[in-house]
């Protein structure tokens, strides 16, 4: 435990409306070790984000605050530090990649001022040899000609070559930790093979521990060495890579995975989406907060919340957060890629969402399908 | 063969070199507003009319103060053409009543009239620069503070409220100096900044909330530097064009002020000064209004050319 690069403890992280207190971190706990990629995988509004950015304390406060917990960060906690500190730390010794490369670059600044920042910032570089490094790493994510095209705008550049001057930004000052946050999520998938390939190498090249964010589980698989699936605020499983792919230990994660379209899929199966939608942060579910979609649910579920622990008949540091899949449970010795599903549930609540009141405009489009 | 093969390579080679020429966004924005050819006249006379002003004293041919007792009220050489036997060669736009040359008078005129439309303007951006930032940035107590005060003075009519403050200063040392020009300053400053500062705090709310401002605070950027470099270049371009608009707004609030005798002091000529004084005697000669008359116009429609061009050319919607 000692080695590890970041500790997160017990994060609470909430947002204060006018409905009412959302918690969107809910006591979160996990730790990455110095060059190890770990990946955070869950639906929209999970938390995802929230987590990443209260790393950084870069939740917009108010209305957001970051009620609880502790993140020790080298031996420093970053929730005890003043301004000046945390600035200090943003950029030169953890880094992050934003989603959407279209908006994250300012449009009047040329490339080279916008990752020239960062080093005249952390590093005091000096003009010129921040553009001579700026090219280096331009070279280094892989921009042809970086030379002649320091000067451009960002409106001169393609969504991947964007990604890729951001991923620069983040690199610049050698960080020891990178988030990124859904990396992809608004390139194509060509372009997303590429650019997570890019990471892959950097992580491993500069021994960089990342923070992989994403909604995609395809993503994290050839990228991540740990997953932790998190939901509605909490983590609701922990496991090696390998080990969450071949014995997923939590109905949420069997959702997502069958949600997912495999390629080596003999078959025609069909795609299960998880029907429903993630619950309120503001009132979250008593019990398990994922019992109301889950078709496994027993009276248990709702009424106490499982505890994340070890899982028997699993790797030593599995854990899940499911009455079902723990010591003595009714799903021990199910499994996920032969239930089809209980098909009864899933009627029983189409049934529910056909007697809701009509929207008010016909020609809406449909609510999305709760898929991931 | 092998001379054909070469010779693709290096056409290959051509063209995976990213050749085309660089433009700045803000050299695209002048291209475009020099392609504009109303700006662009508009420009020249404004520059022809800075020209005029810097270089008074060695193109007039009179001192604008210096009065020809005998040949008052002389009309310009061309009225020669249609019958008037008051002119005289000497004086090619005529005089005035006391026997000033209207020419040179005209010329040192534009100098009051560049001034006040550059040094109020100024001092109106720093303004509403400053408060609209901070309100907009920083947000909270300070954004509702600053706002209404900025809404107390945009209730206020413009003209009414620049009058009564030069004619409450008058006769005061700040009234007086500079033959008033300074109470001008002030008052076009006072009734203008609020404009600006609204502006300015709507274009930061909006770029303040912008992904890339949240990048460069995950980069460790401190609040100054945001201001600085990433909220400050994004919002330039709408204060610009504000800019170019209030500019002859002040020069005609100036002629307005000195048409009404509450301007700046005669004798030093402005053209509402001239305006002024030459009403009096207008059923005589028109000439002495319609001369400074025509150039507050042509300057005022030089200024509102360059304004739309600039609208045009820094709008990013309106690629070329």
């Amino acid at each position: 435990m000692a080695q590890q690069l970041l500790e997160v403890t017990d994060l609470h992280t909430q947002f204060f409306t006018r409905d009412g207190v959302v918690r969107a971190v809910d006591g979160v706990t996990f730790e990455v070790a110095a060059g190890e990629t770990l990946g955070i995988v869950g639906e929209s509004g999970c938390g995802k984000s929230v987590t990443a950015l209260s790393l950084m304390r870069l939740i917009p406060q108010p209305p957001g605050k970051i009620v609880k917990g502790k993140i020790m960060f080298d031996g420093a906690d970053v929730l005890k530090m003043d301004d000046d500190e945390v600035r200090g730390i943003r950029g030169n010794n953890i880094a992050m990649i934003f989603q959407d490369p279209m908006t994250s670059l300012n449009p009047v600044l040329t490339i080279s001022r916008q990752i020239s920042e960062a080093l005249e910032l952390h590093l005091k570089m000096d003009k010129s040899e921040a553009r001579k490094r700026t090219i280096e790493l331009l070279d280094l994510v892989g921009i042809p000609s970086a030379k002649k095209r320091v000067d451009d705008y960002p409106h001169q550049f393609s969504g991947g070559m964007r990604q890729r001057v951001m991923i620069a930004m983040a690199l610049s000052c050698n960080p020891k930790l990178i988030l990124a946050d859904e990396p992809t999520t608004a390139l194509d998938v060509t372009i997303q093979a590429q650019i997570l390939d890019l990471l892959k190498n950097l992580a491993r090249e500069f021994r960089t521990a990342f923070i992989l964010i994403t909604h995609d589980l395809g993503v994290v698989a050839g990228m991540t060495q740990r997953i932790h699936v998190m939901y509605a605020g909490k983590i609701v499983e922990k496991a090696d890579t390998g080990e969450l792919f071949a014995n997923p230990k939590m109905p949420y994660t069997w959702g997502l995975l069958r949600s997912i379209p495999r390629l080596d899929e003999r078959r025609k199966a069909k795609l299960v989406p998880i029907e429903g939608l993630p619950p309120d942060l503001i009132a979250p579910p008593p019990g398990c907060r994922f019992e109301p979609r889950c078709q496994y649910r027993r009276d248990v579920c709702h009424e106490k919340e499982p505890p994340l622990e070890h899982i028997p008949n699993s790797k030593p540091d599995h854990e899940a957060r499911c009455w079902g899949t723990q010591q003595g449970g009714w799903l021990v010795d199910t499994d996920w890629r032969k239930e089809v599903g209980d098909t009864r549930i899933i009627e029983e609540i189409k049934q529910e969402v056909a007697q809701l009141p009509p929207e008010p405009k016909p020609g809406d489009v449909p609510p999305p399908p709760a898929a991931i | 063969m092998a001379a054909a093969v070469t010779a693709q390579d290096k056409r290959v080679a051509e063209l995976n070199v990213i050749s085309r020429k660089q433009r700045s966004l803000w050299g695209d924005a002048f291209y475009r507003l020099i392609r504009n050819r109303a700006a662009l006249v508009g420009l020249f006379v404004i520059a022809f009319a800075a020209l005029l002003a810097i270089f008074a004293p060695l193109i007039s041919p009179y001192d604008p103060l210096e009065q020809h007792g005998k040949d008052g009220l002389m009309e310009p050489i061309w009225t020669q053409a249609f019958g008037s036997k008051f002119t005289n060669p000497a004086y090619v736009f005529g005089t005035d009543t006391l026997g000033r040359d209207n020419l040179s008078r005209l010329i040192y005129s534009s100098r009051v009239s560049l001034i006040i439309g550059f040094v109020p303007v100024s001092i109106v951006v720093v303004i509403g620069l400053t408060v609209g930032m901070l309100a907009g940035y920083v947000g909270g107590v300070v954004d509702d503070f600053l706002m209404r005060v900025t809404d107390v003075v945009y209730a206020f009519p413009d003209l009414l409220f620049v009058i009564i403050i030069v004619a409450t200063l008058r006769g005061t040392a700040l009234g007086d100096a500079y033959d008033g020009l300074l109470v001008i300053f002030v008052g076009i400053a006072v009734v203008n900044w609020v404009g600006v500062a609204r502006l300015v705090r709507g274009q930061v709310l909006s770029v303040k909330n912008r992904e890339f401002v949240e990048a460069a605070r995950a980069i460790g950027a401190g609040p100054g530097r945001i201001m600085r470099t990433h909220v400050f270049p994004n919002i330039l371009a709408p204060v610009i064009v504000t800019v170019a608009f209030a500019i002859p707004g002040a020069m005609l609030t100036e002629s307005v002020l000195s048409f009404l005798g509450i301007g700046i002091r005669p004798p030093t000529p402005t053209w509402g000064v001239m305006i002024n004084e030459g009403f009096i005697v207008f059923s005589t000669t028109p000439w002495p209004v319609l001369l400074p008359s025509f150039c507050i116009s042509i300057v005022l429609l030089a200024f509102t050319f360059v304004g739309d061009g600039l609208r045009d050319a820094l709008d990013p919607r309106s690629k070329m």
